[in-house]
C-alpha cells in the first residue's frame, strides 16, 4: 500500500526556484511557458495493505503527518493521494 | 579566557549559557566563543540527544549550520531531537533563547517563533556583511534604531508570513530587526533576500525572550575579524539577565 503526498509552495508565496527553471526553459528554446512552480513528492509505503474500511482513518493520519512534518503550513500546501 | 572584546562589562557578569549542537551545526564554535567573551563563565555545550539542559540555564543558543543536512526543509527534522521539549520548557519560563540562521529556521519549525524561512528571492546563497536596524526592544536589543553590521550566510532566509501575522508582529512590537542600508534606512534594495517587510529577525515568548535572526551576531564580536556590532546583542542579553531572572520588565 502506497500513499503519495504532494507538497507545493502556496500560490501567494514566491517560488524563485520555479522562476529560475522557467527562465532556463526559455533559454533552451521552449517557448510559451508562463509559469513553473516546484514542489516535492513524498512517497510513503505502508507495511500492510489498508482495508477499504480504514482508508478514511488512513487519510486523516496522512494529513496529520503532512501538518506535523512533511509540509510547512506557513508556506506550503499539500495534497494526499493513495 | 581573556576579555578580548571591547564593550563587555569588566569584570564580566555570570551567565549560564548553553549551546545546542545538532548534527550539521557549523557555527557552534563562533557561538561558544562569543558567549565565552560575554560572560565570566564559558557556555556549556549540549548535544541534541540530551533530554535536559544544565541546571539553571539562563540562555539557550541554537547556532547556524545545516542541521540534518537541511533534509526536507531547513530546520524541519530538528523537531524530532530529544532536547527540543527542554528548550520549549526553558522558553515558556521566560528564559532567553537565541536562534541564529539555521537556529532561527529551527525555532520556526518547532513552533517557538511564527512564520517561516524559505529560498532567497534571487536564488543566491548570500554571503557577506549586511546592515540591520533594531526595530523593537527585547531581551537582546535595548536601543530601537541602532544599526548593526553583521555577516549573513544563507540561501533560505526569506521570511514569509501571512498579512495577519505581520500585523500581529507589528502590533505586538515583535519585529526585532530589519535589513537596512548603511545609513539605517529600511529600503527595498537592502532587503537582499526578499523577506516580508525586510524582516531579519523576530521576537517570541512571553517576554520577548526568544529571538531568531538570520544575520550572525556571533561572527561580529571582534574588530580584528571585521566588526564587533554583535557585542551589543550579547551585552544586552547579559544586561537583561543582570536585571533579574525574568525579562518581564522589558515588556
Amino acid at each position: 500500500m502506497k500513499a503519495t503526498v504532494y507538497v507545493r509552495p502556496k500560490k501567494e508565496v514566491l517560488d524563485p526556484q520555479g522562476d529560475a527553471v522557467r527562465k532556463a526553459l526559455e533559454k533552451l528554446g521552449f517557448g510559451g511557458v508562463a509559469q513553473v512552480r516546484i514542489g516535492k513528492v513524498v512517497e510513503i509505503e505502508f507495511a500492510e495493505n489498508i482495508p477499504a474500511s480504514e482508508q478514511n482513518a488512513m487519510r486523516a493520519k496522512l494529513e496529520q503527518m503532512s501538518d506535523t512534518l512533511l509540509a510547512n503550513p506557513v508556506m506550503e500546501d499539500y495534497e494526499v493521494t493513495f | 579566557m581573556p576579555n578580548w572584546v571591547e564593550g563587555y562589562a569588566t569584570p564580566r557578569p555570570s551567565m549560564r549559557a548553553c549551546v545546542i549542537v545538532f548534527p550539521g551545526s557549523n557555527a557552534d564554535a563562533e557561538m561558544i566563543a562569543a558567549l565565552a567573551g560575554a560572560a565570566s563563565t564559558p557556555p556549556t555545550v549540549v548535544w541534541h540527544t540530551e533530554t535536559a539542559l544544565p541546571a539553571d540555564t539562563d540562555l539557550v543558543a541554537i547556532p547556524g549550520g545545516f542541521s540534518y543536512g537541511d533534509y526536507l526543509r531547513c530546520g524541519a527534522l530538528a523537531k524530532v531531537s530529544p532536547i527540543v521539549p527542554a528548550i520549549r520548557e526553558h522558553a515558556a519560563k521566560g528564559r532567553l533563547v537565541l536562534g541564529v540562521c539555521n537556529g532561527f529556521q529551527i525555532l520556526t519549525e518547532i513552533g517557538l517563533l511564527p512564520g517561516g524561512l524559505t529560498r532567497n528571492r534571487q536564488m543566491r546563497f548570500e554571503c557577506g556583511d549586511r546592515y540591520i536596524r533594531v526595530a523593537a526592544r527585547g531581551a537582546f536589543t535595548r536601543t530601537v534604531g541602532a544599526v548593526w553590521r553583521m555577516p549573513v550566510a544563507h540561501a533560505e532566509g526569506r521570511y514569509v508570513a501571512s498579512p495577519e501575522l505581520l500585523e500581529q508582529l507589528n502590533g505586538e512590537d515583535r519585529v526585532a530587526v530589519r535589513y537596512c542600508d548603511a545609513r539605517g534606512e529600511v529600503v527595498d534594495e537592502a532587503n537582499f533576500n526578499g523577506s516580508a517587510e525586510s524582516i531579519a529577525g523576530i521576537y517570541g515568548g512571553p517576554y520577548r525572550n526568544i529571538l531568531g535572526l538570520m544575520p550572525h551576531p556571533e561572527r561580529a564580536v571582534d574588530p580584528r575579524t571585521g566588526g564587533a556590532d554583535g557585542v551589543e546583542l550579547f551585552a544586552a542579553a547579559v544586561a537583561t539577565l543582570a536585571g533579574g531572572k525574568s525579562t518581564s520588565a522589558l515588556v
